[in-house]
């Protein structure tokens, strides 16, 4: 009874953790039609700055040993961090095409990723950091973990609030504009660029709020901890499914995602040795199916964007 | 009414690569006046239109508004000094409703700036309903108010470029840029579209200039005429003199033009 709550407890601190890096790339993708597929670069310097922050290192640590900090006091710097790496590339290639973007966002994340699993004075390196303190972790099992999924569903009742009042407010209506029409939101006097960048940045901090939120969840930040697969194309799909340009299907999306995700890798972790390995190659092939099939025929996703007329 | 000019072009030159679009423009726009911009198809009417309102980088000559020179000024600082422009094929905002297209096409809101969405919703909704009364207001003057809420993918060709003309009124604008405003427009709703810029000139001052193929359009409503062929000015006067010009009869491929 209490395993199956703590699984629930898992799978929903995660499928959470999920929802704000989805919002984040809703508020890019779904709202302002930026293409970021470098989600996990975000989500790993978010997950750093905070993880370095403060965690207390293990003895012979090679990492950079950090201030020690409360986990409230870093969460919001692993924010500013991910809007920091945000900056100079959405400065760079949002004036460009869009898709320079997408070409540029995929070239930083593996730059992030090489550099995390390098620069051992700074990240540990391959052993990366441990020590990362979990908050409500005093109250013991099951509380700690209950406690801790009402923390990051709240982390993520405040993003959702901040994204309905963006994409609610005249700054959402010209993001909209902008992805619907470049030129003719040039025409209308607005410098699509400058928006851009406002959007590609606030998305950044999310995906930065999410990987500190992730690290402190594992309670250890290292390279192999975070791949591409979950943190971007997963991310994309859970975007997709749930409808994106709707932030109440962001998290749907990443929700029930998750679920079939977590609920798959039970699956192939219940067949024997041979054929579980095969199962895992099997899963990515199947999400990947489900993606084509929801572009076929629900490309809205579950629920769409909320477009004039439909009401 | 002043007689000064609204719009001064001196020597555009615009080129693609190895294209010269526009050669050495020059005309001029008087103020209050709506003047048109024929020629043939390639003379390089559009180029004009998207140099003159900063969306291409002029190579060479001068665009004075009011006097006051905007030669490689950005589209967004042209719409704030007062110039706006419609494209030839509509584009409106997609996933937009009507309103939210005329909206969108009011000079920036302070509602546009964060953190203003987040912290002082108040303000940002009363901004809003006042913005949105406005739109309101120009789409009741274009006859469109019953659509407000459709997405704007849902009207005709040239109900559409109506919700352009409506989007550059949003603006304030002193000076309006038409590409081809009856082009692939039914009979009926064309009168409409030329009362509506005929009254538009009159009641509210605003100065034109247009591109059009409809010569009859142009005679109508436009004085003065200038005639562009291969990227340069041929002809300017009056839609007679204009046509009388033989030069200009020889630049529509040496056809005669219809007579009206």
């Amino acid at each position: 009874m209490e395993n199956a709550l703590l699984y629930a407890v898992t799978l929903l601190t995660l499928a959470g953790i999920y929802a704000a890096l989805t919002l984040g790339l809703n508020l890019q993708w779904g709202l302002t039609g930026l293409m970021n597929f470098g989600a996990l670069g975000f989500v790993a310097v978010g997950a750093y700055t905070s993880a370095l922050l403060t965690a207390t290192p293990a003895p012979g640590a090679a990492h950079l040993v950090g201030p020690g900090w409360p986990w409230w006091a870093a969460w919001p710097l692993a924010a500013v961090a991910g809007a920091l790496l945000a900056l100079p590339i959405g400065a760079i290639s949002l004036r460009l095409r869009a898709d320079y973007l997408a070409i540029a966002t995929i070239g930083i994340a593996e730059i992030v990723r090489l550099f995390v699993r390098n620069e051992d004075w700074l990240t540990g390196g391959p052993l990366g950091v441990s020590g990362i303190p979990r908050p409500f972790e005093g109250l013991g099992q099951p509380w700690g973990p209950v406690a801790y999924l009402l923390l990051v569903a709240a982390v993520v009742a405040l993003l959702y609030a901040m994204a309905e009042a963006t994409a609610k407010s005249p700054f959402g209506r010209t993001l909209r504009a902008i992805r619907d029409d470049e030129e003719a939101a040039k025409a209308v006097g607005r410098n699509p660029a400058s928006f851009r960048l406002q959007a590609f940045v606030l998305g950044a901090a999310c995906m930065g709020l999410a990987g500190a939120m992730l690290a402190h969840f594992f309670k250890f930040m290292g390279p192999d901890a975070l791949d591409p697969i979950t943190a971007t194309f997963l991310v994309w799909v859970m975007l997709i499914a749930g409808g994106s340009g709707n932030n109440r299907g962001a998290i749907l999306g990443a929700v029930a995602i998750w679920a079939i995700w977590a609920a798959t890798d039970w699956i192939a972790g219940q067949l024997p040795g041979e054929l579980a390995t095969r199962a895992a190659y099997l899963r990515l092939f199947l999400i990947g199916l489900a993606l084509n099939l929801i572009l076929l025929y629900r490309p809205q996703g579950l629920i769409g964007e909320r477009l004039p007329g439909a009401r | 009414m002043t007689h000064g000019l609204a719009l001064e072009v001196e020597g555009l030159v615009k080129r693609f690569g190895g294209l010269t679009a526009l050669d050495g423009v020059s005309f001029a726009v008087p103020e209050g006046s709506i003047t048109g911009l024929i020629g043939p198809n390639g003379a390089g009417k559009s180029t004009a239109f998207a140099t003159i309102a900063g969306f291409h980088k002029a190579d060479g000559g001068r665009v004075r508004l009011r006097g006051r020179d905007i030669t490689g000024a950005a589209p967004w600082a042209l719409h704030a000094a007062g110039l706006a422009r419609t494209f030839q094929i509509p584009r409106l905002f997609g996933r937009l409703s009507v309103a939210e297209n005329l909206m969108v096409g009011a000079p920036p809101q302070p509602g546009e700036k964060l953190p203003a969405p987040w912290f002082a919703r108040g303000r940002v909704a009363r901004e809003e309903a006042a913005l949105r009364a406005r739109a309101m207001a120009v789409l009741e003057r274009l006859n469109l108010a019953r659509h407000a809420d459709a997405p704007a993918t849902a009207l005709s060709g040239g109900q559409k470029k109506l919700v352009e003309l409506g989007r550059a009124l949003m603006s304030g604008a002193t000076v309006i840029l038409l590409d081809e405003p009856a082009a692939g427009v039914n009979r009926t709703l064309l009168r409409e579209i030329a009362a509506t810029i005929a009254r538009l000139n009159a009641e509210d001052g605003i100065t034109f200039l247009l591109i059009e193929h409809d010569l009859d359009l142009v005679a109508e409503l436009c004085q003065p005429v200038h005639c562009m062929a291969e990227g340069r000015v041929i002809a300017s006067g009056t839609m007679a003199e204009v046509r009388a010009d033989p030069t200009v009869a020889e630049a529509y491929l040496g056809m005669a033009i219809e007579a009206t």
